[in-house]
């Protein structure tokens, strides 16, 4: 009994003290953030002139354009080919080629950035002179975060995809649908929510990403992340305090809206299906 | 599958969209870095491999940056500093990881999305403003430096070597290693917590009925379960700190050079592109083995729970 008690207790300590680890950096950020100092360590009382500059700020503006146009370009197209890779690696189980193409889809997300971004470059490179396009900058750098975004989405999606009941897909097959209303009409809205979820996490990605962004960016198409980076790297900056802060009050709202939502979805599914069962 | 044509076609588009994509920008450009790693430099652009000249074809293969790599000593060092840094975040990742995961899993069922919510929701926040969060923290008057110091911690961190100085926290080993642990944690925890969270409560109970003290049901029945959570964990965290630039730039100093940053330097800064193409070559050498491990774990727990 005095060794359960001890366990609890021990667990309890362990998980407080990893909490405190993964979010003390981001309660520092949001409290420095109002420090009246130019020096983030040293505390002269609370201010906003930080946020007011931010509102002046061009190249931070101009930057967060061009991440949010990159990260929404990623974060649909990783959707769409995440779907595909997903599916197919569920349901289709053979397949010549499938060990490559499996190790392909997984490679990214572990591969180290420096190495994708560098061939990748060098590979639209050796396109650009000999065919005069494309030019670096927007289109490319969406390029590299969708091979990121890709293998995020799929693990999402293949989750959700393995946990599916085969049998739905099945009884709408033996009442004639053909495979493309199976897909449209029984799958897809049952993989609905894990396609938002990843939409969502590619987008963060991609709003997120430095190394990928240098190697393919052009001239002129600076997005925030490198605008931070390359802040950061001279030494405490207090704009970048700011920029976290309105980050992290951003994802807050969004998730207590997202976990409001999928409580309220899931209850539904609960419902619907005891009703099912009961029928 | 194969009971009715239509599928068919619809089938191969499937596989064939997403396949073609990665074969032309994951697969191919690694064949062009392995080209352009043995191309020779000619004044600032490089020379192609394949030439024509003459009226007959040249091809010039240059091995010279190899030998490069291999000879000169500040290479090799940054190669051995960055598996050794790698190692040692991958080794306190599990440590900290593995018994946070296994907490996680044995919390009560109605606490566990909350307690999953808590680990993801750092991801959402930008990876590159936590790095940076820590720059803060750590230098002289910072929270966490105040805290080590007050507590005598550092002359712990000196005698073990992470730090040169008392009370110098930022731009050692001690602020890398702290800094990749922080941000490849949630990577070891959840595929930790999926496998864990998924062991059957019967088995325990069978080896305490057999006699086993609950520390060694953990160790001979939950460990071994948790073997492809372990490797996979292990291999999210291990692969990329290998090849870290972001935070051996932020937060390490000038005796963690690691091997990222040295494929920027050559790259960005002496533009070199064969001799970055080289490093890029040696580094995907240097992970391939445990990449083919995280394959095999990826394509188990895919295969699992059919």
């Amino acid at each position: 009994m005095k060794a359960a008690a001890f366990n609890r207790g021990f667990g309890a300590g362990w998980l407080s003290a990893g909490y405190l680890f993964l979010y003390l950096p981001i309660v520092a950020l949001v409290v420095y953030s109002f420090n009246d100092s130019p020096l983030p360590n040293v505390w002269r009382g609370y201010t906003l002139k930080w946020y007011a500059a931010l509102a002046v700020d061009e190249e931070l503006i101009a930057g967060l354009w061009l991440s949010l146009k990159i990260a929404f370009l990623t974060a649909c197209g990783s959707v769409v080919l995440g779907t595909l890779a997903a599916f197919t690696l569920t349901k289709y189980r053979r397949f010549s080629g499938r060990t490559l193409f499996s190790g392909m889809v997984n490679a990214p997300l572990v591969m180290p950035e420096v190495v994708v971004g560098l061939s990748l470059l060098l590979m639209l490179v050796s396109v650009q002179r000999a065919l005069g396009f494309p030019e670096r900058g927007l289109a490319t750098i969406s390029l590299g975060h969708l091979l990121l975004g890709m293998a995020y989405a799929t693990v999402v999606i293949q989750a959700r995809l393995k946990d599916l009941n085969p049998q739905l897909e099945e009884a709408a097959m033996d009442l004639g649908a053909r495979p493309q209303q199976v897909f449209w009409l029984v799958t897809l809205p049952m993989i609905a929510q894990s396609l938002v979820s990843a939409w969502l996490l590619t987008f963060t990605l991609s709003l997120d990403d430095v190394v990928l962004s240098a190697f393919l960016s052009g001239p002129g198409s600076t997005t925030l992340p490198l605008v931070i980076f390359s802040r950061a790297r001279l030494g405490l900056n207090p704009s970048v305090n700011a920029v976290a802060t309105l980050t992290v009050g951003l994802v807050a709202v969004g998730v207590l809206v997202a976990s409001y939502a999928i409580a309220r979805a899931e209850r539904q599914r609960s419902r619907d299906s005891a009703a099912a069962r009961r029928a | 599958m194969s009971r009715d044509v239509p599928a068919l076609s619809g089938r191969h588009l499937v596989i064939a969209v997403p396949f073609v994509f990665l074969l032309v920008f994951f697969l191919a450009p690694f064949f062009i870095v392995g080209k352009i790693s043995v191309s020779e430099m000619d004044g600032i652009a490089f020379k192609d491999v394949l030439s024509f000249q003459d009226g007959g074809v040249h091809l010039a293969f240059r091995f010279a940056n190899y030998l490069t790599l291999a000879q000169d000593a500040l290479y090799l060092n940054t190669y051995v500093t960055s598996l050794r840094y790698a190692l040692a975040t991958t080794l306190l990742c599990l440590l900290i990881g593995y018994p946070f995961a296994y907490f996680m899993a044995r919390a009560r069922r109605t606490l566990q999305p909350a307690l999953l919510m808590g680990v993801m929701l750092p991801f959402w926040t930008s990876f590159l403003l936590r790095v940076y969060a820590w720059r803060s923290l750590l230098t002289e008057g910072g929270w966490v430096a105040d805290a080590v110091v007050g507590s005598g911690l550092d002359q712990v961190l000196l005698a073990l070597g992470l730090i040169a100085t008392p009370g110098q926290l930022m731009h050692t080993p001690f602020s890398l290693v702290l800094g990749m642990t922080y941000t490849y944690l949630p990577f070891m925890i959840l595929p930790l917590y999926g496998n864990l969270s998924k062991l059957d409560g019967r088995l325990l109970e069978a080896a305490a009925d057999l006699g086993a003290t609950p520390w060694a049901a953990f160790w001979r029945v939950t460990v071994p379960l948790s073997k492809a959570g372990i490797v996979a964990g292990s291999m999210l965290v291990f692969i990329p700190c290998v090849g870290e630039y972001v935070i051996p730039e932020l937060l390490g100093g000038p005796e963690t050079l690691m091997i990222g940053r040295v494929l920027w330097d050559e790259f960005f800064s002496n533009n070199d592109w064969p001799m970055a193409s080289s490093v890029a070559v040696v580094m995907v050498l240097l992970v391939i083995v445990p990449l083919a491990l995280f394959n095999k774990a990826q394509a188990e727990a895919a295969e699992a729970g059919r």
